[in-house]
């Protein structure tokens, strides 16, 4: 069952209906299915929420989701991590989602398009300065910008142009040719060398979604670390030792 | 040889050579990071969870710029934007 052809590069182009200028494709369709399996999901483990001995198992289970995803971030900021988890477990969690349906005969992941990508991206592009002046404040956070002097500020913002692309180019790319790849090996020794390939790519999927998290994550810890320093160094002038 | 078979092959040769090339440093790189890391770890089990994470982030940095070729290979081939100059 193929819904995207080989020579089609995005789920963009597939569209499945459409009226005057609104159109549903294929990525926004199983973006809204990726959605819905989530929303649905934890409603319904957490409608029954208990702080009993006896939980559960999918309690356990988004217990153990939720932990893991809080400790790794714990780890990364030194600090606490109920502020980050909201977006970064909810990227982790979407992109691991669609990565891993992919094993499904006729779902194509909408994180094979670059739309989808490049809007998570653009969350990560907005979430940083948000952090960065939640906690800092915003003369702080744009000073970081003239650091070392005020001719570094073009390449500061450069730098967050092109990060932002790089993890747009990066989820994409890896997805889509995954898809591409299989699609090719089916057409040349079809049957047992594409299973072994999904099951590969189930590998990779997880560990894009992780990468994507953890590389958001270390963009917002950029941005608010370097404050922390400065603090410490004055700590450290102004204490008698 | 007329316009439309020289964009052809100038794209297909094009993305050949994009991927090709574009990937011997990346393979480069990846291995000598997981050549360190795994003496790294082979030196300090301790460290495990802090080297395996630095290690997949950087691995995905330096993967991404062989995923750049791979685009813009897969650009050339299926998007291409020079055909509709070419093509009427």
């Amino acid at each position: 069952m193929e819904v995207v052809a080989l020579n089609q590069i995005s789920p963009d182009q597939v569209v499945i209906w459409s009226w005057e200028f609104i159109t549903l494709n294929v990525t926004i369709l199983y973006t809204w299915l990726v959605m819905a399996i989530l929303v649905t999901g934890s409603w319904l483990v957490t409608r029954r929420i208990s702080s009993e001995i006896h939980v559960s198992r999918w309690q356990h289970f988004l217990e153990v989701v939720i932990s893991v995803i809080r400790g790794e971030i714990r780890e990364m900021t030194k600090k606490g991590a109920d502020d980050y988890v909201p977006l970064v477990g909810t990227l982790f969690l979407f992109i691991c989602v669609s990565n891993v349906l992919v094993i499904v005969p006729g779902f194509v992941a909408p994180t094979s398009s670059m739309t989808t990508t490049a809007a998570l991206a653009a969350c990560v592009f907005i979430a940083v300065p948000y952090y960065g002046i939640s906690r800092n404040g915003i003369f702080h956070y744009v000073k970081e910008y003239f650091q070392p002097t005020f001719i570094f500020f073009p390449f500061h913002v450069m730098g967050e142009l092109s990060r932002t692309l790089a993890l747009t180019v990066r989820l994409f790319g890896n997805i889509m040719s995954h898809e591409k790849v299989i699609g090719i090996l089916l057409a040349v020794t079809p049957f047992l060398f594409p299973v072994v390939m999904q099951i590969l790519g189930l590998l990779i999927g997880v560990i894009q979604a992780y990468i994507f998290a953890i590389l958001s994550m270390v963009y917002i810890a950029s941005a608010l670390s370097a404050e922390e320093e400065e603090r410490a160094d004055v700590k450290k002038e102004g204490s008698p030792a | 040889m007329d316009s439309v078979s020289i964009v052809a092959m100038a794209s297909i040769i094009g993305a050949g050579l994009a991927m090709g090339i574009g990937s011997i440093g990346p393979g480069l790189g990846m291995g000598q990071a997981i050549a360190q890391a795994l003496a790294a770890i082979a030196q300090q089990p301790d460290e495990r969870n802090s080297l395996t994470r630095t290690l997949f982030v950087g691995l995905a940095m330096i993967e991404s710029i062989a995923i750049y070729c791979f685009v813009i290979s897969m650009i050339l081939i299926f998007a291409n934007p020079f055909w509709s100059h070419v093509i009427k």
